[in-house]
């Protein structure tokens, strides 16, 4: 009964003779369902998470589609149609999903992994509606994260969807910290925009004047009020700060005027002007009174380091989920490139598998494939640490305050005291030492168990942003590429044109590629990190011993490489003398960054992989086809771990010898080769080394030179990192085997017969 | 006279509308080709009679809605995050096959088993809701035979509204030949309602009927009763897929008018 002519037109496409198999076939059954997402990204558990999934997929997979097909991203302006998005956002639960319970949310805990699956599946159809989303929740960070009680209360409860029959108007947050050009991109110490006390009656609140102009300011169509950061332009008022604008507040409130995006036209943008009095009680996280000076208590880099942590991650997140979205449309286009052809007979393998006859467009496909499946593991790996450190944030804050560590030099003190302690604890969690009571004691150190989610989290969210999004918006552009000419017109399904340009507002906002390189140069060489990173060169080895096809091994060995590179350059001196890391020295430290981020992309889908095939079984709805799923993303571990140590290895290499000077042939020379005559003078001790050395190393004969640039260079002082990278090489043996088992799966799964939204 | 009523709604799964179904033969009987990966949604005329049966309770108060389903657990919990945001309910499951293949007979009297288990359930107020039809296999026995194991003999096939009465009489439009209706009044409870397609769209998600849902869901589902070996005799020769071409697309939300107009323009066309 079952057809067998796709396996036939698979195998004929590897030139495999039908009834011959071979024992790395293997099956993938379907594309990924939600029963394998939910195990590899652990919220197999979480109901609550799920449904939201299938909230955010409605809206998605229905609205959203639709208003893209209707041609509503050909306008800058916030029609009525594209307000429709947010009546439907609020009756499927997505405003209210970001609120704690008490002031109108219905998702208990933290709430980082459900607000990225939510932008998962959002961004899946369109980026811009995700940035809707997200952008709502963007607005009212600073205050979920550093405002008072009462500015929490307050502005929360207002922004939650209100129940069926409340008439209420609905608050929207903007948040507003980037400025009109030239300032587009402010640095975080640099605000044009400002406070000044106006009134400041004794026993009263002052009140401020703000002025504040914006530029590219999402949700600013409807926001009923704005987060906005702002300087002091008061000798009574220290420092920077944010503080919380109202629509309804005197002055002026002035949207401003649209922005000309080419991206992302399912969000609102403009470039507001605001000049207004606010009571001094909207300051962020409150003030304190000192001498007469008004003292923030949260300046607005300590708000933003607060709020960026987190809301950069799901945009990563949003890039991988088009990738991923790309699959599909991608098959379906290529199986069925022929059929219509009058010489093209139904059965025939080019009428069922079209353009996959060609390895080429199969191996592109994976290439697709693997990068949106490490990014989302990354992502949402991200996310499960993020939800885990929102409490031991907390017991830190509440730790710091209980001992009077009110400073940030004194807290940085106590931080940096425990280092070493959590260097330990990351050692013994990845090294499966659970039980111990030396793990449990460090555990149960507030300051050692913060020390470590801070070291972790301070390198993986800015990594997520940087490499989901840069190495996205580039397969992105592949994706269309495998498309064809369809692919850059309207009517290609799945809308990959746009998710390929929207790519570039994500590798953009939340902090540009080179605000995140700075800020993992910055961090990525905290010692905890270092010695989380060799922990996981050895998890690695181990995995590798249990599962060789995972590539797990050539992680290993790229890991240890990296590592080396980054001992290497903290002491180095480049060949003029300058040391060679610093914090200027971005041509060295924003490559080892880049090579790191591959790194971690990498291990994330292994270790995801991993969870699917441990936890897969247990689940009938997967059970079955289970070793197909895992040999297929076993297969895409290793595809994916070729690619990443190979490019992390030559951004090491590029590194470690680029800024040796090459030797020449000038005075220097005979230092660095031989010449015959003193190797026809050793000949009598070293028999044939006068023939022979000219194989290893450069000989000079008669004052005369081989014809290249120079001397050989030599690798003193880096052997190690000579070795490591020759050894990386032979670690990727077998990467290409798991390529073409890989895309002769490709070639058999089966797919729905159309997309679940229009075009 | 109190008009609070206990509809039990009866529900199967279907493989979602989009999927590629391929039959093929295994050692206990016909089943579809990785079934268990292909995502599932409520049998879309059962998908009706649940939608109609919380309007109904909505209308009289006191009334409640039990949703009872056999279907692999598993499938059932992936089907319920997005039902359980739809109406509210009360699940009650039933741990077995649901695939099409299924014998009417035995479907049936597992439905009736947990159905006749629902504590303090009054058989005289019970609406006995389910499809008429089914996006699995259309036997169209299994409602039938439900209703004469519990002792319904009022039923009523192709239903697309239903009126209850002040005096507790039931109204029900049913359809019959040329695209007429056949109106019916019967005068109390029980009745066996096999939906057609009723009158209402799909509710939208509502979060908070969920999270209240899911309450009750994920014990029902744990504490979900296995159904029976099967003791069937049926047999299968054969299972083929329909023969025409399928040409899916999907619209999103388009007007009845505008399909209907598609259509008539295709008909002429041919």
């Amino acid at each position: 009964m079952e057809k067998a002519s796709l396996t036939e037109a698979a195998l004929a496409a590897k030139n495999v003779k039908a009834g011959e198999t071979s024992s790395d076939d293997y099956s993938l059954p379907t594309l990924p369902s939600d029963d394998i997402r939910q195990i590899m990204w652990r919220y197999s558990d979480r109901y609550d998470f799920q449904m939201m999934v299938q909230s955010a997929r409605s809206v998605a997979r229905g609205l959203v589609a639709n208003l893209v097909a209707q041609g509503q991203r050909n306008t800058h302006e916030w029609t009525e149609e594209k307000n429709t998005l947010l009546k439907a956002f609020d009756e499927s639960g997505i405003t209210s999903m970001y609120m704690n319970m008490e002031h109108g949310g219905f998702i208990p805990g933290p709430k980082n992994v459900v607000l990225a699956l939510v932008a998962f599946e959002l961004a899946w159809v369109d980026g811009g509606a995700a940035t809707c989303c997200l952008a709502t929740n963007l607005g009212l960070s600073p205050i979920a994260a550093c405002g008072t009680q009462e500015q929490k209360d307050h502005y929360m409860s207002l922004a939650a969807a209100k129940p069926a029959g409340d008439t209420r108007p609905h608050w929207r947050a903007a948040f507003n910290l980037t400025e009109p050009l030239p300032y587009v991109g402010v640095e975080t110490g640099m605000l044009n925009g400002k406070i000044r006390i106006v009134e400041w009656e004794k026993g009263k609140e002052p009140i401020i004047q703000v002025e504040k102009r914006g530029r590219f300011i999402t949700n600013m169509d409807f926001a009923k009020f704005v987060t906005a950061a702002v300087d002091s332009a008061d000798e009574k008022i220290k420092g920077s700060c944010m503080v919380i604008i109202q629509e309804d507040d005197p002055g002026v409130f002035d949207r401003g005027a649209v922005t000309k995006k080419m991206v992302h036209q399912l969000s609102s943008t403009r470039d507001p002007i605001f000049s207004m009095r606010v009571p001094a009680s909207r300051i962020i996280g409150g003030y304190k009174v000192v001498d007469g000076v008004i003292i923030p208590n949260w300046s607005h880099s300590d708000i933003l380091e607060n709020v960026f942590r987190r809301t950069r991650v799901p945009v990563g997140i949003m890039t991988s989920a088009k990738l991923l979205s790309a699959v599909e449309p991608i098959i379906r286009y290529q199986r069925t490139r022929f059929r219509g052809a009058e010489s093209i007979n139904p059965g025939s393998p080019r009428y069922e598998l079209g353009i996959q006859l060609k390895e080429d467009s199969q191996h592109r496909l994976i290439d697709v494939w693997s990068f949106g499946e490490a990014g989302a593991s990354l992502g949402f790996w991200t996310e499960r640490v993020l939800d885990d450190f929102d409490a031991v944030e907390e017991a830190k804050n509440e730790y710091f305050k209980s001992q009077g560590i009110d400073t940030a030099r004194a807290q940085m003190r106590a931080m940096a005291a425990v280092e070493k302690e959590a260097s330990e604890l990351v050692n013994l969690e990845v090294m499966g030492q659970k039980d111990s009571p030396r793990y449990s004691e460090l555990k149960e150190n507030i300051l050692v168990n913060f020390v470590a989610y801070d070291a972790l989290l301070n390198v993986l969210c800015p990594a997520v942003k940087l490499w989901n999004t840069s190495t996205g918006a580039t397969m992105l552009r592949e994706a269309v590429s495998l498309m064809g000419g369809y692919g850059i017109t309207e009517d290609c399904p799945g809308f990959l044109m746009q998710k390929w340009i929207d790519a570039q507002l994500e590798a953009t906002y939340e902090g540009p590629e080179s605000v995140q390189r700075r800020h993992l140069a910055a961090t990525m060489t905290n010692e905890v990190f270092l010695a989380t990173v060799k922990t996981w060169v050895k998890e690695m080895r181990v995995i590798a011993n249990q599962r060789p096809g995972t590539g797990a091994c050539a992680l290993g060995t790229a890991m240890q490489l990296w590592l080396e590179t980054i001992n290497y350059v903290k002491t180095a001196k480049d060949a003029d003398g300058s040391k060679m890391y610093s914090g200027t020295r971005q041509g060295v430290s924003f490559p080892l960054a880049d090579a790191l981020c591959w790194l971690l992309a990498a291990r994330a889908l292994i270790l995801d992989t991993i969870e699917l095939e441990e936890k897969g079984g247990a689940n009938p709805n997967i059970a079955s086809g289970l070793e197909g799923y895992t040999r297929f993303y076993t297969d895409m571990c290793h595809v994916l771990a070729a690619r990443a140590t190979g490019e992390s290895a030559r951004l090491c290499a590029d590194i470690v010898y680029g800024y040796r000077r090459h030797p020449a042939w000038d005075s220097t020379t005979p230092a660095c080769c031989y010449s015959i005559g003193d190797l026809d003078a050793l000949d009598s001790l070293i028999p044939g080394i006068g023939s022979t050395a000219s194989a290893c190393t450069d000989v000079s004969e008669d004052g005369k030179h081989p014809i290249k640039a120079g001397p050989c260079a030599n690798c003193e002082g880096i052997e190690k990192i000579t070795v490591l990278r020759a050894k990386l090489d032979r670690c990727t043996t077998g990467s290409r085997l798991a390529k073409d088992r890989a895309a002769v799966a490709l070639t058999k799964v089966m797919i729905p017969e159309a997309l679940d939204y229009p075009k | 006279m109190s008009n609070a009523y206990s509809i039990i709604v009866c529900a199967g799964l279907a493989p979602d509308p989009l999927q590629r179904l391929e039959p093929m033969d295994t050692p206990t009987g016909p089943a579809l080709k990785n079934e268990m990966m292909l995502p599932a949604v409520l049998d879309p005329w059962a998908a009706c009679a649940l939608y109609e049966a919380d309007n109904l309770a909505k209308k009289l108060p006191g009334s409640k809605v039990y949703l009872v389903s056999m279907a692999l657990k598993t499938k059932l919990q992936q089907v319920m995050m997005v039902l359980s945001q739809k109406v509210p309910f009360e699940l009650v499951a039933i741990d077995g096959p649901s695939n099409g293949f299924t014998d009417a007979r035995e479907c049936a009297s597992e439905l009736a088993q947990a159905i006749e288990a629902i504590p303090g359930l009054d058989k005289d107020k019970m609406l006995l809701f389910g499809g008429w039809e089914s996006a699995t296999r259309a036997a169209g026995a299994t409602m039938q035979i439900l209703g004469e194991k519990l002792g319904v003999v009022d039923q009523f096939q192709g239903v697309d509204k239903i009126e209850i009465e002040p005096s507790g009489a039931i109204k029900l439009w049913e359809r019959v030949e040329g695209g007429k209706q056949q109106v019916s009044l019967c005068e109390s409870a029980p009745v066996m309602v096999g939906w057609a397609t009723g009158e209402l769209p799909e509710p939208p998600n509502n979060p908070q009927v969920g999270m209240a849902n899911m309450r009750t869901v994920m014990p029902a589902l744990q504490k979900a009763k296995s159904a029976a070996a099967s003791s069937s005799a049926l047999k299968f020769k054969g299972v083929t897929l329909p023969a025409q071409v399928r040409e899916t697309r999907i619209e999103k939300d388009m007007p009845v008018e505008a399909i209907a107009q598609e259509l008539v323009t295709w008909i002429r066309g041919n």
